[in-house]
């Protein structure tokens, strides 16, 4: 064990750090979930890639690095200090990618990865549907392979980014017989396509956020499907795998909310002390991101040296979905009074971004897998209790 | 940055898991609640057999010559198996203490903790009482701005009952006629190290209690049928079990990162060690809670082993500071002025 880090290693960290300080926009970009917003994350994107910096994990030839774990690690904990723009393109390129890269054809990584690496094509996530939320493999949407193409029907529900982007990746059911998860094909769908209406639905912050796809008998070719046909469902674990995994939700976003709730609680101090729980919901934060930090290197290290990620991956969403909102909590506290203003209310002084985050921090114990039922995931396949 | 232990290491917590587990059965511990000093000088003659009460003991002196960070794998065994031998305080406070004592202390003492001949511990005024006095062959005591050493003859003991039948604490008077091993700045410095290993010797011991009160809920739960079929498959009881497993998940690393920071000397170990006693020991107790609920009123009893665990991760988490004590040494080092925090400040 050595705990520092290699000369090559603190290199990186300053080649990192020397970039983003001359790139970064020096006003923070609006949201993407607006129309302008949306382009100017796209246009970061861009910029990001043209640096090399887009997907540094990436090999080489796809415009990235080759990093390793903890090379990523650096790099988020330079991108999340130098408050850079969140990443538009999460979907494409922490959760497709990895997956195109495992089960994609040649021809596919070759069309598809160089255009979503640069922002050129913005990727939705389409799995939930009404009657398939936590329960997937209910899945009913269906696509009919006919010649060379497949014809979809049905509905997706909560596909965040679908009101810009410009593809949607999800299952389907193609063999119309089949049940639960099997007969399920991983598609990947143009959005301009005759026959697909998107329709916004606006989030708990009024934004669009997420959205509704219709699919009424659209066409899409057949070189678009990933995976065999009917291997929808494992290709589609392979993507929750790595998005409930460290690459997406890596520790220095969790560590800089700390950071900022010592902060703020140091600012209002006195305020703050007249609930004596603060004090000690701050210093909790403060240590669970540590802790998440700790951990996290220490399966980065172990990867490294060809280690497995099992099931106790499933912990680490509950972590890190409970420390955001429990950090929020903390925070509209500290706030008190103003915690409930919008930061343009003429009142709201030093309120910052917490309200927007707080609303936010609302969705993580939900998204990605309920924390229910990434508890009976962590009963069953962590630890071998009884399933009925 | 290499956050792994190597093969050898990972071995030797495995050969040490294998004799603890076989060794130090519930019967057995049992048994050792019976004896006149609650202790197995079968089973300490064993452990200095294997080399384990020299572990950390120089190799000039007989020992292993290993550090906290060797040892920190063989504590939380130690917990898993709820040990009542003192081998955990002896290789991670008494030996490491003795050889910053130096001198002829140390080079008459060490020889014999290593052979398993003698064993030495250590009284803070942070501790209300003293572990393991009456079986001492040496005190090493904190008294206001020194450290004495004190021989049985030097002591008069007051025996405290825990509610962990296997720990024996004792209220310790100590004669004038003892001997000031360190004073004044030195001492202080030797009693932050002492607590500090102390700490995190009960870190360690906490992943393995809960670690281990895991385990037998998790068999429990999976036998025992009610409304026609096992407890373990009712969501309600596999989410207080997933709750443990997720603190347990998030506990090891800082309890590691806080033992290669007391081995490495590094300038953060004391912030590093309350870390990992806050939220092990925390792990621990959500564990303790957890698991008697999911046994009903069998965790209840006496009979069933679960308490054996449980009343020594309560035990554990007021000792060696209490959660008021690290949790003010958290609140000085993150609230300081100029504090270094958030992303890219943990290594």
């Amino acid at each position: 064990m050595d705990l520092t880090y290699t000369d090559k290693q603190n290199a990186f960290r300053e080649e990192v750090r020397s970039w983003l300080a001359d790139n970064v926009p020096a006003e923070a970009l609006q949201t993407f979930d607006t129309a302008e917003g949306f382009a100017a994350h796209r246009e970061w994107e861009a910029k990001l890639n043209e640096g090399r910096w887009g997907m540094v994990t990436w090999p080489e030839e796809l415009g990235g690095r080759a990093c390793d774990l903890i090379e990523w690690l650096i790099f988020e904990e330079e991108y999340y200090k130098a408050r850079a723009p969140l990443r538009v393109n999460q979907n494409g390129i922490f959760l497709l990618g990895p997956t195109l890269m495992e089960y994609g054809t040649e021809e596919q990584k070759a069309r598809i990865l160089p255009k979503m690496a640069n922002g050129e094509e913005v990727w939705a996530q389409g799995w939930s549907e009404p009657n398939a939320g936590s329960d997937m493999a209910a899945i009913r949407s269906t696509a009919r392979l006919e010649g060379d193409k497949y014809i979809i029907n049905g509905q997706k529900t909560w596909s965040t980014r679908a009101v810009w982007a410009d593809w949607c990746f999800g299952m389907f059911r193609t063999d119309p017989d089949s049940q639960r998860h099997r007969g399920l094909t991983f598609i990947l769908v143009p959005l301009d396509t005759p026959g697909i209406t998107v329709r916004p639905i606006p989030q708990l912050d009024g934004l669009p956020g997420f959205a509704e796809i219709f699919f009424d008998n659209v066409e899409v070719a057949v070189e678009n499907r990933l995976g065999d046909e009917g291997a929808g469902w494992s290709v589609a674990m392979a993507t929750a795998g790595f998005e409930r995994g460290l690459m997406l939700r890596s520790p220095a976003r969790f560590q800089e909310t700390a950071r900022r709730l010592v902060e703020l609680y140091r600012e209002n101090q006195a305020a703050a002390d007249s609930d004596p729980a603060v004090r000690d919901a701050v210093m909790r934060a403060y240590l669970d991101a540590e802790s998440y930090c700790l951990t996290t290197y220490q399966t980065a290290c172990r990867l490294n040296k060809g280690g497995k990620i099992g099931a106790e991956s499933s912990t680490n969403k509950i972590f890190w979905s409970e420390l955001d909102q429990n950090m929020h909590a903390t925070a509209m506290s500290i706030l008190g009074a103003r915690a409930e203003l919008l930061p343009h209310a003429p009142d709201a002084r030093g309120v910052g971004s917490w309200l927007d985050g707080w609303l936010f921090a609302q969705s993580g114990p939900i998204y990605a897998g309920t924390n229910e039922v990434q508890r009976n995931i962590i009963a069953e396949r962590m630890l071998g209790m009884p399933r009925k | 940055m290499d956050f792994t232990f190597s093969e050898d290491q990972l071995l030797f917590q495995e050969s040490v898991k294998d004799f603890l587990t076989n060794e130090v059965t519930p019967e057995r511990i049992r048994a050792s609640w019976e004896s006149d000093d609650g202790r197995d000088s079968a089973l300490w003659n064993q452990l200095a057999e294997m080399g384990l009460t020299g572990l950390t003991v120089p190799e000039a002196h007989g020992g292993l010559g290993m550090s906290e960070l060797d040892f920190v794998l063989l504590a939380q065994e130690c917990g898993y198996v709820a040990l009542p031998e003192p081998l955990v305080h002896t290789a991670m406070v008494a030996v490491p203490l003795l050889c910053q004592i130096g001198g002829e202390l140390a080079d008459l003492w060490l020889p014999k903790i290593a052979a398993g001949e003698a064993k030495v511990v250590v009284g803070l005024e942070q501790n209300l009482l003293v572990e393991d006095a009456h079986v001492a062959d040496l005190l090493l005591l904190q008294r206001g701005d020194s450290i004495v050493a004190a021989t049985p003859g030097q002591v008069e003991l007051r025996h405290n009952e825990s509610v962990d039948p296997s720990r024996k604490l004792y209220a310790v008077e100590v004669s004038d006629s003892a001997t000031v091993v360190a004073e004044g700045e030195q001492a202080q410095a030797l009693v932050t190290g002492a607590l500090d290993r102390g700490a995190l010797g009960c870190a360690a011991q906490a992943l393995g209690l809960a670690q281990r009160m895991v385990d037998i809920s998790v068999q429990y739960t999976s036998e025992r049928q009610q409304f026609g079929q096992a407890i373990g498959a009712f969501q309600a009881v596999k989410h207080h079990m997933a709750n443990v497993a997720v603190s347990l998940e998030y506990a090891r690393a800082p309890v590691h990162r806080a033992a290669y920071s007391v081995a490495a000397g590094e300038p953060i170990a004391s912030h590093a060690v309350s870390h990992a006693k806050l939220v092990a020991c925390d792990a621990a107790k959500l564990a303790a809670k957890n698991c008697i609920q999911v046994h009903g009123a069998m965790g209840y009893t006496w009979e069933v082993d679960l308490h054996i665990f449980m009343k020594k991760a309560w035990a554990l988490a007021n000792t060696w500071g209490d959660a008021g004590f690290h949790k003010t040494r958290i609140g000085e080092h993150i609230f300081a002025e100029g504090a270094v925090l958030g992303a890219g400040a943990t290594f």
